[in-house]
């Protein structure tokens, strides 16, 4: 899926820019980018990106706007906001103006790329729908909270049932310890500290104590993975 | 002239000078109403002395016939008064009466003449004829001759200058009055506007401990500048916390920014290989992020403080609340040893923002943990009751603690005291707090907190209240 993602970045900071389209072709993905408000729109319009990235504040017509305006004319392709305003209530009304995602600068490229595969997988819209998820040799069965490995069954709490839930989601992708905070915990600060690499360690601790094959990765700089290995 | 122009710049003198300009007019008619209602009173009076008069006459005609009309005519006009008498011929010529020559015409026609006329009249003392004004009737004998009797109209004539003169002075009296209450009000008045106008522009030029004048009368001005003067007080403090927040981050960042060149700077001179490079950078990276991180923290302070996000206020659940925190550090507190114990009341809430005393309290947890961490049989307790002053969170640890009298200065920006210096964190935490729950309209209690259960001696830790309005 990867080889044919494209996405269009409206960002009128040109540096910036020229560093995310070309960070984002190293990792596999194509983007356009397009500097102000009225072109990134037309280029939006065309419907032929998998993930808008917006920058909130843009020369001759802002983010909020051309998000609203792409919504009424019925254009669902996911959109991550991008803003210097970071505050509970900007997430807020971002959200409300038809985003799907909003990341506060500054935030690292790792975060970004997360979020936007995310969104990418969202669009095909597979997983959202599927009663249980399955990676190698892990099952987790969303309606019965059940969780097995290997036909053994595993005991987790409610919320690293939650926790597992939204990596397996988003299995072979990073998310990052923001999206699990979010996802996981509804809270949309930076935990400043590790909490939520404790909470990993003992998922995993759970999940991988006396098997040979390790699932749950740390992804260095980036957050965390599941993943079998095929 | 400038000072003048600007005294009638002013609404009490624009004012006073409509009241005038409408009390003039009242008292113009007022007195016009006077004359007017008197004149005709007076007119009235001569007329039934004229009538009387004529009743008399026509009698004495009537009795003695035309000698008689002469001889009676002739005494009267002898007796000194406003009395005005005539008799002529047929051919005109005056014949008897008091009268030296009339106005051509006034005897043409019988009855009241139409209007005040003139004629000449002898007085007793010379025989000069003067002019005078009279209102007369005039009666035309059978005989041909003409008779008129009149009153002078000299005595209204008087009345009406009186009241003229009068009204004159009055106006006058009151013009004058009028401007000098002007100058005293208007100059007062403009006097006020010039002392706090030079006060607000000592304030606009800076000078922020600039306060307007205010007297001891409580008038409007004086409200006015006590409102002024608050406003301007809000100001000098929100600009204080400006001065003193950008006063530390000159200084807090320019340590952590020194730091990051130094690193930079060493992983240019003294790395050789790939990996002491990637080392380098990572440790860039994790230092820029600890300075997004503050900056971060500063941003929000801010923006809370401001009050932007009070619009957003909602019925949130405390109780989820701090149950879902103390689940999301439990484990981070077990794995550095210290024992998370929690007592939440159900179901309270209140008015608030979710995020914000989430993150609030999860600062809380998270100092509590960082300066517990490492002590014997250390222990957090997160409780969530309803006090008698309404629903408190108190996350209370047995670590340290902050002496009494360092609790305030704990809670200010970027203080962190010296204990806490080699700890990470921003120093924004409890400024955090205490923003959060100033927007929640509560406040921040630092007590003391847990006793050390083997030695009573040490100071116990450190007790963080967050009490909510309600």
């Amino acid at each position: 899926m990867k080889e044919f993602m494209k996405i269009l970045l409206i960002e009128d900071d040109r540096e910036a820019s020229t560093y995310l389209v070309k960070a984002f072709r190293e990792s596999g993905i194509a983007a356009d980018h397009a500097a102000d408000g009225d072109t990134g729109f037309h280029m939006a319009s065309q419907n032929i990106y998998d993930v808008l990235v917006i920058d909130r504040m843009l020369p001759k017509r802002d983010g909020l706007s051309i998000v609203s305006e792409l919504r009424r004319l019925g254009n669902e392709t996911p959109v991550l906001i991008l803003s210097a305003l970071g505050q509970v209530d900007d997430r807020v009304t971002g959200l409300r103006a038809g985003g799907d995602d909003y990341l506060p600068k500054p935030y690292a490229f790792s975060e970004l790329h997360a979020r936007v595969e995310v969104l990418a997988r969202r669009k095909v819209g597979t997983r959202e729908s599927e009663t249980s998820y399955r990676v190698g040799d892990l099952e987790l069965d969303r309606l019965s909270h059940e969780v097995r490995r290997g036909g053994r069954d595993i005991t987790l709490q409610p919320r690293e049932f939650r926790l597992l839930e939204y990596l397996m989601r988003n299995a072979g992708q990073v998310v990052t310890r923001t999206m699990l905070l979010e996802h996981v915990w509804d809270y949309h600060f930076d935990p400043q500290t590790n909490v939520i690499d404790v909470h990993i360690s003992r998922l995993r601790s759970k999940i991988e104590k006396d098997f040979d094959q390790p699932l749950l990765r740390t992804v260095r700089g980036a957050g965390y993975m599941i993943k079998a290995d095929s | 002239m400038k000072r003048l122009r600007a005294l009638f710049g002013t609404t009490a003198v624009r004012l006073s000078a409509l009241y005038l300009g409408l009390f003039v007019l009242c008292a113009v008619a007022l007195v016009f109403y006077v004359t007017a209602i008197s004149g005709n009173l007076l007119r009235a009076q001569t007329q039934e002395a004229i009538d009387a008069e004529m009743r008399f006459l026509s009698r004495a005609y009537q009795t003695g016939g035309i000698t008689r009309l002469v001889r009676v005519v002739e005494r009267r006009s002898r007796q000194p008064g406003a009395g005005l008498y005539t008799i002529t011929a047929p051919n005109g010529e005056i014949i008897a009466g008091n009268v030296a020559s009339l106005q051509p015409g006034t005897l043409d026609r019988e009855g009241w003449t139409a209007l005040p006329f003139r004629y000449d009249r002898y007085t007793e003392n010379d025989d000069t004829a003067r002019q005078h004004t009279a209102l007369a009737q005039i009666v035309f004998l059978p005989n041909g001759m003409r008779l008129l009797v009149g009153r002078d109209l000299g005595e209204p004539e008087l009345f009406r200058n009186l009241v003229r003169r009068a009204l004159v002075i009055a106006l006058a009296i009151m013009g004058f009055g009028a401007l000098a209450i002007w100058f005293f009000v208007g100059r007062r008045a403009l006097q006020r506007i010039d002392r706090m106008d030079q006060a607000s522009r000592k304030i606009i030029a800076g000078d922020l401990g600039q306060r307007l004048p205010v007297g001891s009368s409580g008038d409007e001005f004086d409200r006015l500048s006590e409102s002024l003067n608050a406003m301007i007080g809000r100001i000098e403090k929100l600009n204080e916390g400006l001065r003193q927040v950008s006063d530390n981050i000159a200084h807090d960042l320019k340590t952590p920014l020194t730091r990051l060149r130094n690193r930079a700077e060493m992983a240019l001179a003294a790395s050789d290989t790939v990996d002491d490079y990637r080392g380098a950078m990572e440790d860039v990276i994790g230092e820029s992020d600890q300075l997004i991180r503050t900056f971060n923290a500063l941003l929000m302070i801010a923006r809370v403080e401001a009050g932007s996000a009070a619009a957003e206020l909602q019925d949130i659940d405390l109780s989820e609340i701090v149950t879902d925190t103390v689940e999301l550090y439990e484990p981070l507190a077990e794995d550095a040893g210290v024992t998370l114990t929690t007592a939440v009341a159900p179901s309270i809430s209140v008015k608030g923002n979710r995020e914000l005393v989430g993150q609030a309290l999860a600062n809380l947890i998270d100092n509590a943990i960082k300066y517990s961490s490492g002590l014997p049989s250390a222990r957090i307790d997160v409780r969530l009751e309803r006090l008698a002053e309404g629903p408190t969170i108190t996350v209370a640890d047995n670590g340290h603690g902050i002496p009494a009298d360092k609790r305030a200065a704990a809670v200010q920006r970027f203080v962190r005291l010296d204990d806490s210096r080699s700890r990470p964190g921003t120093g924004l935490g409890l400024s955090l707090v205490e923003a959060v729950m100033h927007l929640h309209r509560g406040r921040l209690e630092l007590l003391d907190g847990l006793p050390h259960e083997e030695a009573d001696d040490l100071r116990p830790g450190l007790a963080v209240r967050m009490l909510f309005d309600g």
